[in-house]
């Protein structure tokens, strides 16, 4: 392995994270504009305010890790990626703002009407960043992002494989959250709330098999390179995938909901790492290897010790914040 | 390429005013990053040798600080965007020269983002004495992540670390350009503002309760730990700028003739104070009575030789009228701010003298009201000092603004997109802390506030409610 693999690496690892803890912070969005109305949806929201409150801030962090990483490890990639795709990273980035403000107002106002405005610029803003980071993904996957050439504002994210990328993502983050809303109400000893957002839970993930099998039709025609990449390398990743896709509904509907949350994280998480396989070794596919696009090797040692950083005092703190926000406070 | 450099020079304008609000607004959330926890662990500690209001403020304050810290990891991640949404050929070429740094402040701002929440969170989850503790790397973090970031502004100003050759930047030394020559009085100038800013507003919010008739001892302390911070701060900063400007003197002698407004290089130059910049010419200022005070204050020497405007072509001048004004406005603001802590200073020690606790009078917490804002324009126009003083360039002699911005149309509709999100999320903000100052002046203790612990949840209630909704 190369140094520049090493920091390619550290960086998936980053996106990784994101789509799995981000994605689950997005997709409680879903669930709160699906709730129902002010009085049925009630509990589900609380429940959502209660599980996304201690950490959502830190689930976020791992987006700038990963700009960072880009800017830094393959500035020449960043660049012809914030030149090809500003629209949906604008979009993307307008998301993350309204979704945060929404979320902290809603908890705040006192209001109902108030609570009802924030709550759905909290809801619909969940789905905007999923989805057009999605679409920035699948321009990449697809190599219509190039080095050297203007595009158009549209066609490098309004496409086949853009669009089942932030479809995708949508879902995904649905799915991720619904299970992990499911064993947090469980653990709360909400049965009933456990149980009906399980029940949805297993449909959301229907659905989620049923895209991504279908998709398989716009990937092998719209994006060979990477169609072949992950039909080869990526393979096994995804065949991996599918089984954790599998034991989480199995787990679902059997009410397992801890195993239904470990074996979802592992379905999600080797759909992501399995991109980045069958990406490797482009960082932009057809128009930019992360050879040509890697910075020097004095910048890479950087951004490796920056890494083990990370690993030594990120991930225990991380892991401790997660402990707390689990436990519920003495005084309740 | 002549349709290009058109192209990009229409979203020049936009992109600039986008990079200064998005900057400026978030500068002020970063201060409280930079130094409200330090404020909240004095009081904290305070409270757990047995002052109950102590403990209730560092409750109180606990909950600001979420608040302000989760909007601020917001806007903080959408400077990230805009590093490379704006200035594509700023990131392209010079992305792997300051990106250390940067992903050295993701990793304590990680920090910062993990144990505020821990802080946050930990009331009657943690046992007090460690719950204080967890402030200790919050406070750590925010230090160490400002340095990284004001690194990189300073290596905009004094960039090193690298060598240019056939136009290919090479020789990349991640290390160097983080400390480089600028970074030191830099960073300390704007630690300090950081303690000023903070300590004025939040001691002018408690001034301002005070002087609605609150009288609760929780009030006191409220303005008395941050004036407290920044009277210490205040009177270290005019002697910082003085050696920042000697920096800017040898690093950036263009932006200092902006600065003092000097056309013509000269020696022996004189100190010229206030005026306004037209028409090419400095006019209504006030010449200061001492012969070469500019040499002095620039080179420590009265016969010094200053560099003027007319040393470098046009169109490598900043743009001075704006630079001057803003300078002086800070100057101005500082200054006054200097005779503030005075005033302080001497009311304490009368006080004292007399055996007396200190209690401020009603002139100086008005005084101290109006501090809390000047602290904020004073900051604010320091950087259009350093920001718009640098310009044409973004890296200084190395590369210009305009063959950094992106090309794309559309920068004027999110620049206007952000100034109506900006201006609602100002609202908000103001809003929810007057409502959470109102509630607990009423006597509320549990609020449920934005970012905070939620109520503790009823479960039963959770129960019953959910069997009527339709799956």
């Amino acid at each position: 392995m190369t140094l520049v693999d090493a920091v390619a690496i550290s960086m998936f690892a980053g996106i990784t994270l994101y789509a799995i803890f981000g994605g689950a912070d997005f997709g409680s969005g879903v669930w709160d504009l699906t709730a129902g109305n002010a009085e049925k949806g009630g509990p589900l929201r609380r429940l959502i305010d209660h599980a996304i409150g201690p950490v959502w801030e830190a689930n976020h962090v791992w987006l700038i890790f990963v700009l960072v990483f880009l800017w830094t490890g393959f500035p020449t990639a960043f660049a012809a990626m914030m030149r090809a795709l500003g629209l949906p990273f604008w979009l993307a980035g307008l998301g993350i703002v309204l979704r945060g403000a929404g979320f902290a107002f809603r908890k705040f106002t006192r209001s109902l009407r108030w609570a009802r405005v924030a709550g759905i610029v909290f809801a619909v803003s969940s789905l905007i960043t999923p989805f057009f980071l999605g679409t920035i993904a699948g321009a990449v996957a697809s190599g219509r992002v190039p080095v050297d050439e203007r595009t158009g504002l549209w066609e490098p994210w309004l496409n086949p494989t853009s669009l089942l990328g932030g479809i995708l993502a949508v879902l995904t983050a649905t799915f991720l959250a619904g299970v992990f809303l499911a064993a947090k109400a469980d653990q709360l000893q909400a049965t009933d709330l456990a149980d009906v957002v399980a029940r949805r839970s297993l449909g959301v993930g229907l659905v989620v098999g049923a895209v991504a099998v279908l998709g398989i039709v716009p990937l092998a025609v719209d994006a060979e390179t990477i169609f072949s990449g992950l039909t080869t390398a990526g393979a096994p990743l995804q065949v991996l995938s599918a089984v954790a896709g599998t034991t989480t509904l199995l787990a679902l509907r059997n009410r397992r909901l801890r195993q239904a949350r470990i074996a979802a994280v592992v379905a999600v998480g080797s759909v992501v790492v399995g991109w980045g396989v069958g990406q490797y070794p482009w960082a932009l596919v057809d128009e930019l290897s992360l050879d040509d696009a890697a910075a020097s090797s004095p910048v890479l040692w950087g951004l490796t010790l920056a890494t083990g950083l990370a690993a030594l005092l990120v991930v225990p703190s991380l892991t401790a914040l997660y402990v707390l926000a689990d436990r519920e406070p003495e005084s309740a | 390429m002549n349709a290009l450099a058109v192209v990009a020079s229409d979203a020049l304008l936009p992109a600039r005013n986008q990079m200064a609000l998005s900057l400026g607004w978030h500068i002020i959330l970063a201060c409280f990053g930079m130094t409200f926890p330090a404020m909240i662990f004095v009081v904290h500690r305070r409270g757990l040798r047995g002052d109950d209001d102590a403990l209730e403020l560092a409750k109180r304050w606990s909950k600001v600080a979420a608040l302000l810290f989760a909007v601020g990891a917001v806007s903080g991640t959408i400077l990230s965007l805009e590093m490379g949404l704006l200035w594509p050929g700023l990131m392209e070429r010079f992305g792997d020269v300051v990106g250390l740094a940067f992903a050295l402040e993701g990793i304590s701002f990680f920090i910062e983002a993990i144990f505020i929440g821990m802080y946050v969170y930990g009331w009657g989850r943690l046992p007090g004495h460690l719950h204080s503790l967890t402030l200790l790397p919050v406070i750590a973090a925010g230090i160490l992540g400002s340095f990284l970031v004001i690194s990189v502004n300073a290596w905009m100003n004094a960039p090193t670390g690298f060598r240019i050759v056939n136009g290919e930047v090479v020789d990349i030394d991640p290390a160097a350009a983080i400390l480089n020559d600028a970074v030191w009085l830099q960073y300390l100038h704007m630690y300090l503002a950081a303690v000023m800013v903070v300590g004025f507003v939040v001691a002018g919010v408690y001034a301002l309760l005070l002087l609605r008739g609150q009288t609760g001892r929780i009030y006191r302390l409220g303005l008395i730990v941050p004036l407290a911070f920044a009277c210490v701060a205040t009177p270290l900063q005019p002697l910082v700028g003085h050696f920042a400007g000697q920096r800017i003197a040898d690093d950036q002698p263009i932006k200092l003739a902006a600065i003092e407004g000097l056309v013509e290089s000269e020696e022996r130059a004189s100190l010229e104070v206030g005026g306004l910049f037209i028409d090419g010419e400095l006019r209504g200022s006030v010449e200061v009575p001492i012969p070469g005070l500019l040499s002095f204050l620039a080179q420590n020497d009265f016969d010094a030789p200053v560099v003027g405007l007319d040393a470098v072509p046009p169109d490598e001048r900043p743009p001075v009228g704006i630079v001057h004004l803003a300078y002086t406005m800070m100057v101005g603001i500082g200054l006054s701010l200097v005779a503030l802590v005075g005033w302080v200073a001497v009311q304490w020690l009368q006080a004292r003298r007399r055996g007396e606790t200190w209690t401020a009078g009603r002139r100086l917490l008005k005084a101290v009201v109006v501090a809390g804002p000047a602290a904020v324009v004073a900051m604010e126009t320091g950087w259009i000092t350093t920001e718009v003083g640098r310009q044409p360039w973004i890296v200084h002699g190395v590369l210009r603004t305009e063959d950094a911005v992106t090309d794309a149309p559309y920068i004027w509709v999110t620049l206007t997109t952000l100034i109506v999100v900006y201006a609602a999320l100002s609202f908000a903000i103001v809003a929810v802390l007057a409502s959470m100052s109102r509630r607990w002046a009423a006597g509320e203790r549990e609020l449920v506030v934005p970012y905070g612990p939620p109520e503790p949840l009823d479960t039963q209630n959770l129960q019953s409610r959910m069997t009527d909704l339709p799956s």
